[in-house]
């Protein structure tokens, strides 16, 4: 089995990680019944016997001794992971997996990516490496972070960066968090738009995840959850928010949406770590949902909601909850992927679910979505056996779909009101290192995705004839 | 004689899994010494202890499935797979055929061919081979072929039997069509026959005859394991005088090429009906001599220019075959494939033709060249299929 290490840069992009090895550990302690390091587990964590003189790595088989993630935490300031190391999770890390600085980045990606990439370089190419010496089998970085930052945005992808350079055989995933057009950070765009040209050129995939629609998805669980019959009663073990298990408005607003993300990580993993009877990969994720190497934002959505939140609503029909994954509801960008072309999808189903409801489903569900005339089947799917905790089944769906564009024009939009009056210009190029022409490339590089999905769109409507076949020779 | 199977990738280590234990059941019978006897013979290798290992050899680039495999052949009682008969690694071929052909396959090849060595020495007799993969994924179908071709390089004269799952028509995987062209053009080289079962047509069974609500991959695999062992288990041919002596994988496939001759037309639906260009009919249990199949021999059938008699082939065993009182099982070779066949390389194309997911398989060494040649083999199958009349 291989293993994969979650690198999260920056403030938005700690918290998230955060979430996930909280769930992650909760999951696995649900599963493994009988406290052995399996290969499950190996999957995320190394089982460290600290008595031990060589530091301490245990094999697969034995018992659990010290679980420590893999992972690596990076950020400019040091307030969030101080949070962390004072947390329920600081005996998950050790201080060799954390680079932190003081002073932040100032919400600007030249200083994330140029001076402090420069000048954290060979420290962070070394937390990688020790971070990939201890996996036998290393598949995937995992990348977290957000898009309208200094440091997740600027030092997440020059680590982006190294990792191509490091370790050009291992898959790089990057979960990004685009910021809503209500943003307070004023350069938002600008920091978006340096990072996108960085996810297009050198990420394998993207999982675009946009604040307003966790926020959307938040309140309605808060909805469902006060409509539930009264007296319901509240799941304790269900992978959840941060320890308090309820949506009280005491919790932090954030830890909600922060779940969701964790989720994605979570389920996008599951096919990996148990057994199914039609595994998925996360070497087969691109393979199948990438057709040409720039257009691998998938858009991802989760189904049913409840398995989000910690509330005990009865089990509604499966079917409703493959139905669900293509509302736009549901969606984890602001974005109606049925009224775009669908490239490819992706299905990743957990639980108790056959083949059989699979196929009758994507049968049902097929007329009503309009794929690209090259993959009307474009259909891939894995059925996990283990389902998340406290519930029987759910669904991951990962869209390659061109509803994405809208979301990219409008981020081009912010960008260039900005760019023409040469607000906030200066205190980029301010910085060694930083030129103008970086800021037109990466422009051009959005355009040009903006236009390749373009083109795509431009056959939706257009009857599209079988290419003429080959004619043998009789 | 002595078959040895080697399962490919997650569907060709379910499936051989259901198959073993379909055989292993239905030998079982201790009043049918003979027949149980040359079965066990066939497809397993008894241990000083006394145990039942099957020939088999478990081929994938990830662990999980051959893990599961082995467990629930354990659990059976009956018989289980030999402790160091498996080959795997810690990553899978993620779908890619190019990967498991080009990288995967060569890398392993000597781990792979020692297995079978191994597996081939315990055997007094050997009849041939089974590889058993599907054509839409990436080990199966990629390191499956290349397996393929090393069994064909190191033993020139055995049979090769290959059994082939084809995907459902509606996606498992979306490069699914591009990994079924390159395999089955490949294969076609190579094997001696390709066996097939279509999991759409397989699913059909399950609903429309077995009546099934909640159909799951394990009711597919067994459906599959019991029509193979249909096929596979001890049965009398004509000239075999009373001994299952017959090479199981020794059926005529051959089939010789039709006589030049002017006008011919091409249909993929010649009025209706598949022509076939020969048949084998297996008969089990009750009644077997008194069966009346002449229906079987009716030219009306056959291609024009194969005689009946000789293309078709009737095996026949009086014991019952996995509990049924009276079964038959018809192998086919007719243009039933064709239109499945074509709809495949149809859609390959159309994807083909806007490049769409072409640098995956360039990034591991398969051209666009290889691609067309794949292609172009296919057109030949299809068209020398679709020109046969009855």
């Amino acid at each position: 089995m291989t293993q994969s290490v979650v690198v999260q840069v920056g403030q938005c992009g700690n918290q998230v990680g955060c979430r996930f090895w909280d769930l992650a550990l909760r999951e696995h302690a649900h599963v493994n019944k009988r406290g052995l390091y399996d290969e499950a587990l190996s999957s995320f964590f190394r089982n460290v016997d600290l008595r031990k003189s060589d530091g301490g790595d245990c094999c697969v088989g034995g018992r659990i001794q010290h679980l420590k993630a893999r992972a690596v935490l990076i950020d400019m300031e040091e307030g969030v992971v101080n949070g962390i190391l004072q947390g329920p999770l600081r005996e998950v890390f050790d201080s060799t997996q954390l680079l932190t600085d003081v002073s932040g980045s100032g919400n600007n990606w030249a200083v994330g990516h140029l001076t402090y990439g420069s000048a954290y370089r060979e420290a962070i190419v070394n937390k990688l490496r020790k971070a990939a010496e201890h996996c036998d089998c290393l598949q995937c970085f995992f990348l977290i972070h957000s898009m309208g930052g200094g440091t997740g945005s600027g030092l997440g992808t020059r680590v982006l960066s190294l990792l191509e350079e490091e370790f050009p055989d291992v898959c790089r995933i990057v979960t990004a968090m685009y910021p809503s057009a209500e943003d307070d950070v004023i350069t938002s765009p600008y920091n978006s738009v340096l990072a996108m040209r960085e996810l297009t050129e050198h990420a394998d995939c993207v999982l675009p995840v946009e604040n307003q629609s966790l926020v959307d998805i938040v309140n309605k669980i808060s909805v469902m959850s006060h409509g539930a019959k009264p007296g319901s009663v509240l799941r304790k073990d269900s992978t959840v928010t941060s320890g308090q298990g309820s949506l009280s408005p005491t919790e932090k607003p954030f830890d909600a949406m922060n779940n969701i993300v964790a989720n994605l990580l979570l389920n996008i993993t599951s096919s990996a770590r148990f057994e199914g009877s039609l595994n998925m990969d996360l070497n087969e994720i691109a393979m199948n949902l990438v057709p040409f190497p720039r257009l691998h934002y998938l858009v991802p959505s989760l189904t049913p909601l409840y398995t989000l939140a910690d509330v005990n609503i009865p089990t509604r029909r499966l079917d409703q909850m493959f139905s669900d994954a293509f509302s736009k509801d549901h969606q984890l960008i602001r974005a109606d992927p049925k009224r775009s072309l669908y490239l490819a999808c992706a299905l990743m189903v957990r639980g108790n679910v056959q083949v059989s409801d699979l196929r009758r489903n994507i049968e049902r569900l097929r007329p009503s979505l309009p794929f690209v005339s090259w993959n009307q089947e474009g259909w891939k799917t894995g059925l996990c056996s283990v389902p998340p905790v406290g519930h029987s089944h759910s669904l991951l769906a990962l869209a390659n779909n061109t509803c994405v564009k809208p979301t990219f024009m409008e981020l081009r939009d912010r960008f260039t009101k900005l760019y023409r009056k040469k607000a906030h210009l200066h205190h980029y190029l301010d910085v060694d290192g930083m030129e103008q022409s970086i800021f037109s490339e990466s422009l051009s590089s959005l355009s040009e995705l903006i236009d390749e999905y373009h083109q795509l769109d431009a056959t939706k409507a257009r009857l599209i004839p079988d290419a003429p076949r080959l004619s043998i020779a009789r | 004689m002595s078959v040895v199977t080697v399962q490919l990738g997650q569907c060709g280590n379910q499936v051989g899994q259901e198959l073993f234990d379909v055989i292993s059941s239905d030998a079982q019978d201790g009043q049918r010494k003979t027949y149980s006897s040359v079965s066990r013979e066939r497809f397993f290798r008894q241990t000083s202890q006394g145990d039942f290992e099957a020939r088999a050899v478990l081929v994938d680039m990830e662990p999980k499935v051959i893990n599961h495999s082995m467990n629930r052949a354990a659990k059976s009682g009956r018989w289980r797979y030999a402790e160091a008969s498996h080959f795997s690694q810690k990553q899978g071929s993620g779908n890619n055929w190019a990967n498991g052909f080009r990288v995967l396959g060569p890398r392993h090849r000597d781990a792979v061919e020692e297995l079978v060595r191994r597996e081939v020495e315990h055997c007094d007799v050997l009849a041939g081979f089974i590889p058993m993969m599907s054509v839409a994924g990436g080990t199966g179908s990629g390191v499956g072929t290349f397996v393929t071709q090393c069994l064909r390089d190191v033993y020139p004269s055995s049979f090769v039997l290959n059994h082939l799952t084809w995907p459902y028509g509606t996606g498992e995987v979306i490069v699914q069509n591009y990994n079924s062209v390159l395999t089955l053009a490949h294969l076609y080289q190579l094997s001696d026959a390709l066996l097939v079962h279509e999991n759409d047509a397989v699913h059909r069974i399950c609903s429309q005859q077995l009546n099934l609500k909640q159909i799951s991959f394990g009711d597919l695999n067994r459906v599959i394991a019991h029509q193979l062992a249909g096929v596979l288990q001890p049965a009398l041919t004509p000239d075999s005088c009373g001994a299952y002596s017959g090479n199981p994988l020794g059926i005529d496939w051959q089939v010789r090429p039709p006589p030049a001759s002017a006008g011919r037309t091409s249909s993929l639906t010649a009025g209706g009906f598949n022509a076939s260009l020969a048949n084998l009919l297996i008969l089990r249990g009750k009644d077997v001599y008194s069966a009346e199949t002449g229906g079987f021999e009716d030219p009306a059938i056959y291609t024009s220019w194969l005689p009946p008699a000789e293309a078709l082939s009737l095996w026949k065993s009086p014991v019952p075959f996995d509990k049924y009182e009276k079964s038959a099982t018809l192998v086919s070779n007719s243009q039933a494939l064709l239109r499945p066949l074509d709809d495949m390389v149809r859609k390959a194309w159309n994807m083909f033709a806007s490049r769409a997911y072409i640098h995956q398989y360039v990034k591991f060494g398969i051209s666009e060249e290889d691609f067309l040649d794949s292609f172009t083999s296919l057109e030949q199958v299809i068209s020398s299929y679709a020109q046969l009349q009855c």
